[in-house]
């Protein structure tokens, strides 16, 4: 049995490898109609005749230079761990520029198989390929493949196993003219050293001449210290002397050779009929990319979205969320039941974990949605067209055409999620606007930030609630560019920028099964992300409310009061048929009984449910049945159910009491104080400090805490809104307090999972960190400004908001009008420095 | 600046940034250097090669072009380092 192979698959973007890939090995990684989605590479196995192969997907290459990060990734694989085969995935629609890949990887010495890819969007636009003469011609097996649809792939795996036997391929060679001389001179010398390369001699001259980055310093890892600078010697020589004599590059022309030898191939293997060559595409683009058709269509879009996924996925919560509910209820079963004023840890903990849990997978219906219309924009080529169309406008403010992606993801207006919206800025080419991208992004209006908006909307706004939410929701684009215009300026101006040339691909029909893949998968993504940070965040945030406790003598207090609602209970029941339910150990057991079963009435949906319910729970406890729903005409059962609901009503409102007796001493409440010296600048108490504390766990928490906050008192059925309303009236609570707390939430850090996710994609935990110290201080300082002027001049909420959101339009305004004018200015300096240097 | 704008009335240089949507020219010469001149020429940018200018974005910039059978956008900032000459 032989060693196992390893085969790469390699070409431009787009052309199809993952969807090979995918085909070849059964698995299922990311596609989209989108340049540049996968950036790492990717390996995956398939067995065939018995004898397995390791498949590496590597991304996508226009050639083998080290100028980009994903050329350098390939050309070292290649180099370092010789693939037997490298199939290499070309798009027979753009079959000329492919081939410039190909004969760089023949030139190198690669056993290549060719895949001709996309063959039916070939022959839709007319284009014959002559398989034969291309193979002939090249010297290397061709195959004919649809990827999308599988076709071609057995024969594909059958031309692999043919080339893997072959062992000693000879390098194919181009004649370089006048070139040559150079080229065996060097060569020569690189054969002198006796050094073992990695591929042929040859290549390595070339690309010594050309002067290739990682060619370079291969070879003077490998080379004795002489010989390097000899060979460097003779490339800069050899550079200007070709320079002087026929006044281009030595790059140049290699390029140029190797361009004539394609276009002569081209012309052999490839015959073009008719004129409809992308007409489909043409006709699309000449409507959505005028003038007047661009911004309605992408308006058009961004609303459908916001509609689909926001609007009618919450509507669809609302058919998930009973689902939810009920799994609450069957794993509150296994924990301990609930004591008479304090619950044991575990069930305490175990509610604490199936709630957060609970907020987070409410979203999943949302998040479905909206990654399947994102899916079908990326697989449709129109995403690609949205990147265009934006391209000048985020340019300006130090991020890139490609930003649009992740900035739809991570909430426009309306709400998504930055931790998929952060992974997908992998795609950008721009270094520096790929790291502006990854700030900016959770300035945008992630969907759990919504809930406190529109709690403190509705305490506070409750007249200009329209005005109010246009201005939250664009707000976020106005911060988000500020902020990346900022960091692009100072922390971020010594990164890597690249050009944006990017491919406008033609449109395809995204097929469901791809848009499903990937719904499901960024969806499951986010699950998992999320998930586990949100439940671990979640066991530490409960341990320090919890903890250390109150003192002895508080819970005594507690358990005395307990005492006498109980005693009071008794002695109304004392000498009635119910007298017996009255022990201690009876009662508590009765209270859950009521509790639960007010829970499943409320839970049960139409009538037979109920009838259902009644049964169950009298099938459980007959007796406690009859005092929680008293029969006709019972008069014992009667008082005693007056009596149980007045103890409940005690019990609750001491256990609310003692909840926030012990929220006050906690942990988190003395930190949520201790902080209260420098968030008293944006009108903040303990009591909110704690809330956005817990946000960022997750931001679905800081709405949950404050519940727990602001325990309901008297009134049983007060709302959320109404309690705090009133408290936080009460204690001088004002409109320009929630403008301040608006303003925070909007420029809050990243939630945790977030900021897992800036360390994955920038490689740094500095800049973790700064992801999370830069929008605290920022948020602190605008809040704090915001909420002490506002009190100095004593401004309502809605003028104090009104001044925020236009002084910082004008900003952005006034920055995008200015950086036009240095961009163009930068634009003649550059032509004039370049054409110095040549 | 002038000196560039008199450069090109006299017919001296036209540049891919200054040719209007719906014209063919030949690509001339690079006046860029390093990845972005590689960039350039991975995307067919090939001295000899026509180029058709589709459009402009909505904005004027980034442009449209088309290559043999691909469309690629690139902003003006790059086009302008790019020399082509008017087809006759
Ligand atoms: N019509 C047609 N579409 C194809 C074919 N192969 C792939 N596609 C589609 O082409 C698009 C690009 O496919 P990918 O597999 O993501 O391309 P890639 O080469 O991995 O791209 P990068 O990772 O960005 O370099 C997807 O929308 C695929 O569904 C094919 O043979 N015919
Ligand atoms: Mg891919």
């Amino acid at each position: 049995m032989r060693q196992e192979a390893t085969i790469a698959l390699l070409g431009q973007q787009n052309a199809g490898k993952t969807t090979l890939f995918n085909a070849l090995t059964g698995a299922r990684q990311y596609v989209a109609n989108y340049p540049g989605v996968t950036v790492e590479k990717k390996s995956g196995r398939y067995s065939f005749n018995g004898q397995s192969t390791l498949v590496v997907d590597l991304p996508g290459t226009y050639s083998l230079t080290s100028f980009s990060p994903e050329e350098r990734v390939t050309q070292e694989f290649l180099l370092t761990q010789k693939p037997q085969v490298c199939v290499n995935v070309v798009d027979a629609a753009n079959l000329r520029r492919s081939l410039n890949l190909t004969m760089q990887l023949l030139e190198m010495g690669q056993n290549v198989v060719l895949a001709l890819n996309m063959l039916d969007v070939a022959t839709r636009r007319g284009i014959t390929i002559s398989v034969d003469q291309l193979s002939s011609r090249l010297g290397i097996p061709v195959v004919e493949t649809v990827g999308s649809k599988g076709q071609g792939c057995k024969n594909l795996k059958e031309e692999i196993s043919a080339v893997e036997q072959l062992t000693n391929s000879s390098a194919y060679e181009i004649d370089y003219g006048p070139l040559e001389g150079s080229i065996k001179d060097i060569e020569a010398m690189l054969v002198g050293t006796n050094v073992s390369l990695p591929a042929s001699s040859r290549w390595f001259a070339i690309k010594l001449l050309e002067q290739d980055q990682y060619a370079t310093q291969l070879i003077t890892k490998l080379c004795e210290a002489s010989v390097v600078t000899e060979l460097e010697q003779k490339v800069s020589e050899a550079n200007r002397c070709f320079f002087d004599q026929y006044g281009a590059d030595i790059s140049d022309h290699v390029i140029n050779v190797r361009n004539a030898i394609i276009r002569s191939i081209i012309s052999d293997a490839l015959t073009t009929k008719g004129t409809g060559r992308g007409s489909v595409s043409k006709k699309i683009d000449s409507v959505v990319l005028n003038r007047i058709g661009a911004p309605i269509f992408l308006i058009l879009t961004v609303y459908l979205i916001y509609q689909a996924s926001i609007v009618w996925g919450y509507e669809l919560t609302n058919y998930t969320w009973p689902y939810l509910a009920k799994t609450r209820e069957i794993l509150s079963g296994f924990l301990p039941a609930a004591g008479f004023i304090e619950d044991p840890y575990t069930r305490a903990l175990g509610l604490w974990l199936i709630d957060s849990a609970n907020t987070l997978l409410n979203y999943v219906p949302i998040f479905l949605i909206l990654f399947a219309l994102i899916a079908i924009l990326e697989d449709s080529g129109y995403m690609a067209r949205i990147a265009f169309i934006l391209d000048r406008i985020l340019n300006r403010f130090g991020l890139h055409g490609q930003s649009t992606l992740p900035l739809i993801l991570g909430g426009v207006f309306a709400g998504g999620c930055a931790v998929p919206a952060i992974m997908a800025t992998k795609g950008i080419p721009d270094n520096r606007a790929r790291m502006a991208t990854i700030f900016a992004v959770p300035f945008m209006n992630c969907l759990a930030k919504v809930p406190l908006y529109t709690l403190l909307l509705g305490i506070f706004f409750v007249e200009d609630k329209s005005l109010m939410t246009f201005y939250i929701s664009t707000m976020t684009v106005i911060f988000a560019l500020l902020v990346s215009k900022l960091l692009t300026k100072t922390v971020l101006k010594g990164q890597e920028t690249s050009p944006f040339v990017m491919e406008l691909p033609s449109y395809h029909v995204p097929t469901i099964g791809g848009v499903l893949r990937r719904s499901i998968e960024r969806t499951w993504v986010y699950i998992k992300k999320v998930g586990t940070i949100v439940v671990a965040v979640a066991v530490v945030v409960f341990t320090l409310l919890q903890f250390p406790g109150l003192p002895e003598d508080r819970m005594q207090h507690y358990e005395a009061q307990a005492v006498v609602a109980l005693d009071k209970f008794q002695s109304k029941v004392a000498g009635s048929a119910y007298e017996n339910l009255a022990s201690e150990a009876e009662v508590v057991g009765l209270v859950n009984f009521y509790n639960d079963y007010r829970r499943a009435k409320l839970n049960a949906k139409g009538a037979a449910a109920s009838r259902k319910v009644a049964k169950d729970f009298k099938a459980r406890n007959a007796e406690f049945y009859a005092v929680v729903k008293p029969p006709k005409g019972d008069k014992d059962a009667k008082a005693a159910s007056r009596a149980l609901r007045k103890l409940i009503k005690e019990r609750n409102s001491l256990r609310r009491d003692l909840k926030e007796e012990r929220l006050s001493s906690s942990l988190l409440g003395a930190i949520g104080r201790s902080m209260e010296p420098v968030t008293q600048y944006a009108g903040f108490d303990w009591k909110i400090n704690i809330a956005l504390l817990s946000s960022f766990a997750a931001r679905e928490s800081s709405v949950a805490t404050l519940g727990v906050l602001f325990q309901q008192s008297d009134s049983e059925n007060a709302s959320l809104e109404e309690r705090m309303g009133d408290e936080t009236k009460a204690g001088g609570a004002t409109a320009l307090l929630a403008v301040s707390m608006i303003l925070f939430f909007a420029l809050y850090p990243p939630c945790l999972a977030t900021t897992v996710m800036v360390r994955v994609q920038t490689g740094s935990y500095l800049w973790m960190v700064f992801s999370i110290l830069f929008p605290t201080f920022l948020g602190l300082t605008v809040s704090s400004i915001v909420f002490t002027a506002g009190t100095y001049f004593s401004l309502t909420g809605i003028e104090a908001m009104s001044i925020v959101y236009f002084a910082a339009l004008a900003l952005v305004i006034a920055i995008g009008l200015k950086s036009e004018r240095t961009n163009s200015g930068t634009l003649i300096n550059n032509r004039h420095s370049s054409e110095v240097s040549l | 600046m002038s000196d560039d704008r008199k450069q090109r009335s006299a017919g001296v240089a036209l540049f891919l940034n200054d040719v209007l949507p719906g014209q063919r020219v030949l690509v001339k010469k690079h006046h860029s250097a390093g990845a972005i001149r590689q960039r350039l020429m991975d995307l067919g940018l090939l001295a000899d090669t026509p180029v058709d200018v589709v459009r402009t974005a909505p904005l004027k910039d980034p442009i449209q072009i088309q290559l043999d059978t691909y469309n690629v956008a690139l902003r003006r900032a790059e086009a302008a380092t790019i020399e082509v000459v008017e087809i006759n």
